[in-house]
């Protein structure tokens, strides 16, 4: 019994110009203990994808296959018996941290009402225990600063205030939803920093969803690469980017300049992302695929093994992508 | 490529009046220095990448540059001539030939104007006497340049994707045939396929029309991709001036080391080993910036002097410029 356990995952949305599917046929599977990094553009699901197990989908959206949380079925359980899970077990940090916190309310109130709420804790102790925690994230002076608002927090403090809330009781998965992207580098490095530190201090599992293949690189065990709402690659990170055999992690991999690297030209993936509205035939990715042919742009390719660990979703051969 | 001075920032400082909560009326404002004693020379062909953290200044100096913010003293001089000296009409025959391009490609497109519209603005604003033949003429072979298709003309800007927007706003920034472009984060907004389209196409028309670039990011990878030379700010202060080589392999302010560290490297072996020089502590206030170097108070190497004396920004190797009294 794997630890976390998503099979067939789709997630579709009901809109005015009719159904989009945002997550399709996604599965993978997550060990105690590990990192798991989600990279893709914007628009590729991965953000959906976290949502649709936490329950978070907004009103107009569906989904469906499953996900299993220590053996527990836990996609689409009724919101009162989703609350015993998420915070408790599952907790989950968000891009931005302003919006993510309540503007009106003191931390020590927002923090406090996670355990009060959960745990059933007396208020003062839900406090204390919430100035702990944010000694754990080093917010310095945290035993006057939780009492502040979080607009006097700058964007790197919010975000440790964050983590510290998410780590309240104690999850045993975080799932961290671009954790970084609006932080300067600087800050962006102190807050990975902070997560592996914690990550080990506490044992838990991390989803890590992120577009920065940098971050990746040096925060996480596996990485699954999404595209158009679809699993392209999956694997070992440290294996994956030096054996990535899809079309599009390669591409990937190579558009990005690197600052140890002095190449003249950036390698770029032609074309646009593609636009979610038009139900996919074929591979998502074929229209910007150079190895592409007509097997692609009329069947689904799917997930197969490449070697431990490794998976891909590609019709191309191995051998005529290197 | 011609190797001549095109522009010179001289000292430049641009101070904003900030008030804060609780002030009666006539208390006096506070000055919050967002640019302070800015100076650099930029020659003909050449990109430089201005980099440094949200809140350092870099996009104030790149508006105070074309006068979209008033500086509070300094000189900018365009071939010779002192743009803050200019009015408004005199600076008009300047600011053709210096254009921008923004962050946020949809935002700035006017959404009730078609692309046709949208990047005829500038020449109908500077030759109003064009032939409209002549406009539709210059539109069709800009559009081309960037890589869009002529037949979008009468499209609104909702219709394209960011990097389409992007490549929109290019073709408005190159309409009227400038100098120099001035790039505010252009690629920041986009994803990382289309961010090297972009980079490879600004690189390529550089090349194609002999355009001077000022390119502001705060990702150093791609600064360093685009740059020949590169300015960190931290603050409203240069901290370091070199050519981006060597900005890279030889930092030599402590600020530039830790930035530089702290950029992640998309390859796990690397990433892994790495040595992490963490700044502790965040961005001090610039309505009340610390006494003597900027940095100081979030430096390793600070001593006493910091904050005492103000490091002067000096030559420290050939063309390397820095402002640290221990430096490396």
């Amino acid at each position: 019994m794997s630890f976390l356990e998503v099979n067939n995952l789709k997630v579709e949305f009901d809109t005015a110009d009719g159904v989009v599917s945002a997550v399709n046929n996604v599965s993978f599977s997550l060990d105690e203990g590990k990192i798991l990094a989600i990279v893709g553009e914007s628009g590729s699901g991965k953000s959906q994808t976290v949502f649709a197990m936490n329950g978070l989908l907004d009103h107009n959206g569906r989904a469906s296959g499953s996900v299993k949380f220590e053996g527990k079925e836990i996609l689409n359980l009724p919101s009162r018996e989703l609350n015993l899970i998420r915070a408790q077990k599952i907790a989950m940090i968000f891009q931005d941290p302003m919006t993510s916190l309540n503007p009106y309310v003191r931390v020590s109130e927002q923090m406090a009402e996670v355990l009060v709420h959960h745990q059933g804790v007396s208020k003062s102790d839900a406090i204390q225990q919430s100035i702990n925690m944010l000694d754990a994230v080093k917010i310095p002076d945290a035993k006057n600063r939780i009492r502040m608002y979080p607009h006097e927090f700058s964007g790197g403090m919010r975000q440790r205030v964050m983590i510290a809330m998410s780590l309240l009781c104690h999850p045993k998965l975080l799932i961290a939803d671009e954790p970084t992207t609006a932080l300067d580098v600087t800050v962006q490095a102190q807050i990975m920093q902070l997560l592996a530190d914690i990550q080990k201090e506490f044992g838990m599992s991390i989803i890590l969803i992120t577009h920065d293949l940098g971050v990746v690189a040096g925060n996480s065990d596996e990485m699954l690469v999404m595209y158009g709402g679809e699993v392209m690659e999956i694997g070992k990170t440290e294996h994956l980017y030096s054996n990535a055999t899809h079309p599009y992690t390669q591409g990937l991999m190579s558009a990005v300049p690197r600052l140890d690297d002095s190449a003249d030209r950036l390698v770029t993936i032609p074309g646009n992302p593609p636009n979610m509205m038009l139900t996919p035939v074929g591979c998502p990715f074929s229209p910007r695929c150079k190895f592409a042919n007509t097997t692609c742009s009329s069947q689904t390719p799917i997930l197969t093994k490449v070697n431990n660990d490794h998976y891909r979703a590609c019709h191309v051969a191995i051998e005529d992508t290197l | 490529m011609s190797e001549h001075k095109i522009l010179q920032v001289q000292n430049l400082k641009v101070n904003f009046d900030v008030s804060s909560e609780g002030d009666m009326p006539w208390t006096k404002a506070k000055k919050l220095q967002a640019v302070n004693n800015v100076s650099f020379d930029l020659n003909s062909g050449e990109t430089l990448g201005i980099v440094g953290e949200s809140g350092c200044g870099k996009s104030t100096l790149a508006r105070a540059i074309v006068k979209m913010v008033p500086a509070d003293s300094g000189k900018v001089i365009w071939f010779g001539n002192d743009l803050l000296t200019l009015n408004k009409s005199e600076m008009r025959q300047h600011r053709k030939q210096i254009q921008m391009i923004f962050q946020d490609p949809l935002a700035s497109l006017n959404p009730r104007m078609n692309i046709g519209e949208i990047i005829a603005e500038p020449l109908r604003t500077h030759y109003p006497k064009t032939p409209e033949s002549d406009v539709k003429e210059r539109v069709k072979d800009v559009m081309n340049k960037v890589g869009l298709l002529d037949n979008l003309v009468n499209r609104y800007p909702h219709e394209f994707s960011g990097g389409q927007c992007q490549r929109i706003g290019i073709a408005r920034a190159l309409i009227l045939k400038p100098k120099l472009i001035i790039c505010d984060e252009p690629v920041s907004a986009l994803d990382v396929s289309i961010q090297a389209q972009v980079v490879n196409l600004l690189m390529d028309l550089q090349e194609e029309m002999d355009l001077t670039l000022i390119f502001i990011a705060h990702d150093l990878s791609i600064v360093k991709h685009i740059s020949t030379k590169i300015m960190v700010l931290y603050l409203g202060n240069m901290v370091e001036l070199a050519n981006s080589n060597d900005i890279y392999t030889k930092p030599r302010h402590p600020y530039t080391q830790a930035l530089i560290s702290a950029v992640p490297i998309p390859d796990p072996s690397i990433e892994k080993s790495k040595k992490l020089i963490l700044i502790e502590g965040d961005l001090p206030s610039p309505v009340d910036p610390p006494s003597g170097c900027v940095f100081r108070t979030r430096c390793q190497k600070a001593q006493d002097i910091c904050a005492i004396e103000k490091p002067e920004f000096k030559e420290v190797s050939n063309n390397h410029e820095v402002a640290c009294h221990f430096h490396d």
